[in-house]
């Protein structure tokens, strides 16, 4: 019992310490760029989990999972397919590498050329920007499955499909899911960059909208709401992660306490 | 039953070529338990992987039952020394086992039943909800005996099988083979570094030079057929079939003070030269 | 903290060795060395983007071909508001990404040593490292404009939390038998530091110097191209805004060369800096 104490204390006491500090730094602040942390909030709540929740927030959020979604079969099956093949893999990673070394945001001008300002072309640019990690994980993973669990594979005759359900995903998992988890975070910053160019709603666009207008306790508040969602990504993220990959974390910890 | 002829690897790189295997030629009687004994590095393990149809040989051919063996062959099974990557992590014990067996289209009943019939008979009846690493080494390398014996294979190979665990699971292990030898009565070829563990283990052992290897001997164990560590590793002809072997790979370490029967091997790197006395 | 995955670096390292082939692989044909594969591949790329806009696979009016991607890229080399726009991308990356190792390590260090101070920021630092830097845009310009500073705030911030937590990592990575030896030899606490914390630390933070070093890159070119600070992102904007398709994609090739190097540069420095280290030698699992 008091050990759950102590780890709830030790789990909340810092964040609500720097809440209350910034609530009563701020309380009577008359700073243009600073308001009272109880008008960001209020303006949380009315605004962003308000109207602008189904208007701005759902909309982005369904442009990141259709992005990311599209992204990650796209690079778990290239990676597969690039991973298995020696030259395959020496003919692309170069052009791989060049293309994981452009800064996404930069394509964002050049897929509005390609595909205008839709919906489709958020939703590509965010897969196209966020697939590169998945993809070289991928290939990564793929190419360093164990040879001696690959030859006993081979012995019993696992082949084809089953080699690469029984054997391939899951031992490139761990490494797939560090992909997964670096190429959310770039979806994520895709997301609002995308709506920042050209766009009629979406987080991003409305966080532009309220600082372009001098809202300013609705830009702070924005800003609240896109780290709220990067932070639920994140902790789903982790719970998806940590359910698939509990084997791989079982063996580490038997591994290093040998 | 399983007969290899003739077998011959040769192994190129950029700057060097290294004739691992010379010519090996030898035939395992169905029932059998051999063990193949030879010094460390002796090309073992190129053996293993070329009988169990994992690596290509330069020349010569391997049959299992009459059959020419082009990669892995389906009634044969493959421990390995590596236990501990051998086994799949993400997978139960129960699930490792099971594995081999759904690619073979058994039905689930009959699974079911080898799964239990073979974790029961490596005294791992407890564990099948354990993921692998949850388990100590000698334990681990008993799933992946049970998987092998679990498969029903006409031949069970095993590369050095107990070279990385402690004496006393060794020990254990040891017996367990036997045991499920004269259970299953599967033809086993065991392949070791330890000669004691070739001499204790086999009906037959057969003594592998230096690389480039050739069979430098074929020894009969006239041992009783049931042992037991401590009355048969102290019987006398123990001492003298342990003794035969050692004199061989002694012999076969240190090529200068033998009568040499072989031509020179075209071998620049390596100091070692074999013979093709047996 | 989640569990190791997180420390994987983008190029990643095998989670299972395979160092079982010890022997040289059996050649079934002369296999063509990497390094020529690597230039094919890139060579067919080169011809691909030459081909289809002028077969018109592509559109050729959006798609621009290597040629005349090349002939722009010729072309703004040659123009000083080129590298001018070069280097300020390359400063704001550089400040930020030095400011950003220094707190990050210092920060690391300080709340990594002590098992309180840990506990108490663990659950503050995974509720700010998930938040998307461009989260900081608009506050970025209220408050700074297109100065440098909105630059650098978000550099910052994104490339901070990549040295945070690796050298956390580190940190908590101290071997205890060292750590209790240090103590029975009476050494202090800087001196733990300085011996023990540090060196063991080194190979964490140079993986995340690395890592930062590529996202510092990537804020510093779209913070200039989405609020407007000088530099290499503001150039692109105003290529794309101006119709000059050639030079836009010259410029996204430019961005992405500089991150190639980028790469290659923190992965010479961090082999070459940990060549005598142990995890350099290989950990491999039992």
């Amino acid at each position: 019992m008091t050990g759950v104490l102590r780890r709830l204390g030790l789990a909340l006491g810092l964040p609500i310490v720097l809440l209350a500090a910034w609530w009563f730094a701020s309380a009577n602040s008359t700073d243009f760029f600073f308001p009272p942390l109880s008008e960001i909030l209020q303006s949380l709540v009315e605004e962003w989990f308000g109207p602008r929740l189904a208007a701005d927030v759902v909309p982005s959020v369904l442009r990141l999972a259709a992005g990311y979604a599209l992204a990650v079969v796209v690079s778990i099956s290239l990676g597969v397919l690039i991973g298995t093949s020696r030259t395959v893999r020496g003919l692309l990673e170069p052009v791989l590498e060049f293309f994981r070394a452009i800064p996404p945001p930069v394509l964002v001008p050049i897929f509005m050329l390609l595909f205008g300002i839709g919906d489709g072309m958020k939703v590509v640019v965010i897969a196209f920007g966020c697939m590169w990690p998945i993809l070289l994980n991928t290939v990564e993973g793929v190419r360093a499955v164990d040879t001696v669990l690959s030859d006993t594979a081979r012995t019993y005759g696992i082949t084809g499909a089953a080699r690469l359900r029984t054997l391939v995903l899951p031992a490139a998992s761990p490494q797939i899911f560090a992909g997964l988890r670096q190429g959310l975070s770039v979806a994520i910053i895709l997301m609002v960059i995308s709506e920042l160019f050209a766009a009629s709603n979406g987080l991003g666009f409305a966080v532009v909208q309220a600082q372009r207008s001098f809202a300013i306790a609705e830009t702070w508040a924005g800003m609240l709401m896109l780290g709220l969602l990067g932070f639920l990504l994140a902790l789903l993220f982790r719970v998806v992660e940590n359910r698939q990959l509990r084997w791989y974390h079982g063996l580490r910890r038997a591994q290093r306490s040998s | 039953m399983l007969d290899v002829r003739g077998i011959k690897k040769v192994y190129e790189s950029k700057d060097r070529t290294v004739e691992a295997v010379r010519d090996l030629t030898f035939t395992l009687q169905a029932g059998e338990l051999a063990c193949l004994v030879g010094p460390s590095g002796c090309g073992k393990t190129t053996l293993l992987k070329i009988m169990s149809g994992l690596l290509e040989p330069t020349s010569g051919e391997v049959l299992l039952e009459g059959k020419r063996v082009e990669g892995p062959p389906p009634g044969m099974a493959v421990v390995f020394q590596e236990y501990g990557r051998s086994l799949f992590p993400w997978m139960t014990v129960r699930e490792n086992v099971e594995l081999p067996l759904k690619q073979k289209k058994l039905a689930a009943a009959r699974r079911t039943e080898l799964v239990e019939e073979s974790l029961a008979a490596v005294g791992l009846a407890e564990a099948h909800a354990a993921y692998p690493w949850q388990l100590s080494g000698g334990m681990q390398q008993r799933v992946a005996i049970a998987r092998a014996v679990a498969y029903e294979p006409h031949v069970l190979l095993m590369d050095e099988p107990f070279a990385a665990v402690d004496a006393q699971t060794r020990a254990d292990l040891e017996d367990l083979i036997r045991d499920l030898w004269h259970k299953f009565q599967v033809t086993t070829l065991f392949v070791t570094h330890d000669i004691d563990e070739a001499v204790y283990l086999g009906q037959r052992v057969l003594i592998l030079s230096n690389s480039p290897t050739v069979i430098r001997d074929d020894l009969a164990v006239d041992l009783p057929d049931q042992r037991d560590q401590l009355t048969t590793r102290s019987s006398p002809r123990f001492a003298e079939l342990r003794a035969r072997v050692y004199e061989q790979i002694h012999r076969a370490k240190t090529p200068a003070a033998e009568p040499v029967g072989a031509g020179a091997t075209a071998l620049p790197t390596s100091a070692d030269h074999g013979s093709t006395e047996f | 903290m989640s569990g190791p995955p997180a420390v994987v670096s983008p190029a990643g390292s095998p989670p299972v060795s395979d160092t079982s082939a010890a022997l040289p692989r059996a050649p079934r044909r002369r296999s063509v060395p990497q390094v020529v594969l690597g230039l094919l591949g890139l060579l067919a790329l080169v011809a691909l983007v030459e081909i289809l806009p002028r077969i018109g696979v592509l559109p050729h009016e959006y798609f621009p071909t290597s040629s005349e991607i090349g002939s722009a890229l010729v072309e703004l080399v040659g123009q000083s508001t080129f590298w001018t726009a070069v280097l300020d991308t390359l400063q704001g990356w550089a400040l930020g990404l030095a400011i950003a190792a220094v707190a990050g390590v210092v920060l690391g260090i300080l709340i990594g040593s002590s098992r309180i101070t840990r506990e108490l920021t663990a659950s503050t630092i995974e509720f700010l490292r998930p938040i998307p830097s461009v989260a900081l845009i608009p506050i970025a310009v209220l408050l700074f404009g297109t100065e440098i500073e909105s630059k650098l705030l978000l550099v910052v911030y994104a490339s901070f939390w990549q040295v945070l937590i690796q050298v956390l990592y580190g940190v908590q990575d101290i071997d205890p038998v060292a750590q209790d030896t240090a103590r029975a030899y009476g050494l202090g606490r800087w001196a733990r530091v300085r011996y023990l914390t540090w060196p063991t630390a080194l190979p964490y933070v140079m993986t995340g110097l690395r890592l930062a070093a590529a996202v510092a890159l990537i804020l510093a070119v779209t913070s200039e191209l989405v609020i407007g600070n000088p530099g290499l992102g503001k150039l692109l904007g105003t290529a794309q805004s101006s119709g000059a398709i050639a030079p836009t994609y010259a410029i996204v090739v430019v961005t992405g060369i500089l991150g190639v190097l980028v790469n290659l540069v923190f992965r010479a420095i961090e082999r070459r800096a940990l060549s005598w280290h142990p995890s350099q030698r290989g950990e491999l699992p039992a």
